[in-house]
């Protein structure tokens, strides 16, 4: 037999017991203090970043055909309700277009600032989900490279998709509003109710949210009323749509209600998202 | 050292499809757990070291990229394959049933183990409604997804025992 160098094994419950133990480590330190992942992260996605943009390329055509082809006969039906919806909506917005040159004007009176300024933002693409199905968080392709940082808001079109959770250089983690995980402080944008939005699993397959903890004593919120985010939340930037009430019913304490709403995203095809490159706490 | 190269490259392939394509497809709500499928795969074809190790990998990643607390995944999927690692004797190259059972069975019990840990403990309980939503679909998935890959990542083993067992004989001589 060939002669070999003496090689250190170690027997297999040996490297179990040590790994164990390294990861049960860092699961508390991760768990417990405000150490993050950012530098390992960093190394990864410089190897899987392209290789996901790339993937994801071949993936969306892939949808765009199969999609094509499921749902010809729904968009006929719907562009000629959408053509009918057009001439509703452009009288609409005249209307709307001669109540803002008024309130313009009414601002200008009262020498008020614009009540939302216009944030700088980002955009970024969808370049990974979750890999598992139980969270609903996704990578996007910018990172602190383009000015990300953790708490910044990801919006897309026309509502709140969620905030940043981690940043490397090259990407970012998004926690979306309807993941289980994620509680967003709101209120109604009628009433200036507060309530609390909750994403929840099993709501989610329906497509929606959770609405907790709102007091309405006036019996005023009704489905279909809007609910953005409230100034008192920590991290979302106030006055950004989360989505339209769906049902609301009072709680058994009589005193707050709680209910569900419907997102203003379709989450189910995000593809491009808007990161709003402010904090709220500056 | 070509093995881990090719098992790296293997497990970052499955991580990269489960999070971008599989993701993608339109008629199906729960996507197919590759990664639970090559480390246990390894682990009952292999044995208990390299199964530790696949799983090692496979759990960093999703450690890496989705989860808030690092570490989490990295350990259940050590122990994934380090528990597969133990049926290696009784694994036979042409059978396909003892796998498919094998992966079956840990697909189930790292689904319950993610509803324990992250939502049971989060004070939901409904544990029918996740169990018939999202275990019990993405086994099933898994499963037919398995049925064929299961073949490619033997056909990958098989490959590289031959190629070692060739070097090492070219070595003794």
């Amino acid at each position: 037999m060939k002669k070999k160098k003496p090689k250190i094994t170690l027997s297999s419950e040996y490297v179990l017991l040590i790994f164990s133990i390294l990861c049960v480590v860092m699961i508390l330190l991760t768990f417990n203090t405000n150490m993050t992942a950012g530098p390992l992260r960093s190394v990864a996605s410089y190897v899987l970043v392209p290789l996901q943009k790339g993937i994801n390329q071949v993936g969306s055509v892939v949808t765009g055909w199969s999609e094509k082809v499921v749902n010809l006969n729904e968009v006929v039906a719907e562009n000629e309700e959408l053509k009918e919806k057009i001439d509703e909506l452009t009288t609409e917005n005249n209307i709307l277009q001669q109540d803002k040159y008024e309130l313009a004007r009414l601002r200008k009176l009262y020498k008020l600032d614009e009540k939302y300024p216009e944030y700088d933002k980002v955009a970024a693409r969808v370049i990974g989900k979750d890999a598992g199905n139980w969270f609903h968080n996704f990578v996007i392709d910018k990172g602190s490279k383009d000015g990300l940082k953790v708490d910044m808001n990801v919006i897309a079109g026309s509502g709140l998709v969620g905030r940043i959770t981690s940043v490397s250089a090259n990407s970012a983690s998004v926690l979306a509003v309807i993941d289980d995980t994620s509680n967003v402080a709101a209120q109604i944008l009628s009433t200036s109710d507060n309530c609390i939005v909750t994403g929840n699993l099993q709501l989610m397959n329906e497509n929606k949210i959770a609405i907790s903890k709102l007091t309405d004593s006036d019996n005023k919120v009704s489905p279909g009323e809007k609910v953005i985010t409230s100034n008192i939340s920590d991290k979302y930037l106030p006055g950004i749509l989360i989505g339209y009430v769906d049902e609301i019913d009072t709680d058994s304490n009589n005193l707050t209600k709680s209910g569900t709403l419907r997102p203003a995203v379709d989450f189910a095809h995000l593809e491009e998202v808007l990161v709003i490159l402010k904090l709220k706490g500056e | 050292m070509k093995r881990k190269v090719v098992v790296i490259i293997l497990v970052l392939i499955c991580f990269v499809l489960q999070c971008t394509v599989l993701k993608a497809i339109p008629f199906t709500k729960v996507v197919p757990n590759l990664l639970v499928v090559v480390t246990s795969s390894f682990g009952f074809m292999r044995g208990k070291k390299e199964g530790l190790f696949v799983g090692l990998c496979s759990g960093i990643l999703i450690d890496l990229f989705y989860s808030d607390v690092l570490g989490f995944y990295s350990l259940l999927f050590m122990y994934i394959g380090y528990l597969n690692g133990f049926f290696k004797n009784m694994f036979y190259d042409d059978d396909i049933k003892l796998p498919m059972i094998l992966i079956t069975l840990s697909d189930f019990i790292y689904g319950c183990i993610i509803y324990i840990f992250s939502f049971l403990l989060r004070g939901r309980l409904d544990c029918f409604f996740y169990m018939k939503t999202i275990v019990i679909p993405e086994v099933i998935y898994t499963v037919v997804v398995t049925l064929v890959f299961y073949r490619l990542i033997r056909g990958i083993n098989r490959r590289l025992e031959e190629e070692e067992k060739r070097s090492a004989t070219k070595f003794v001589k």
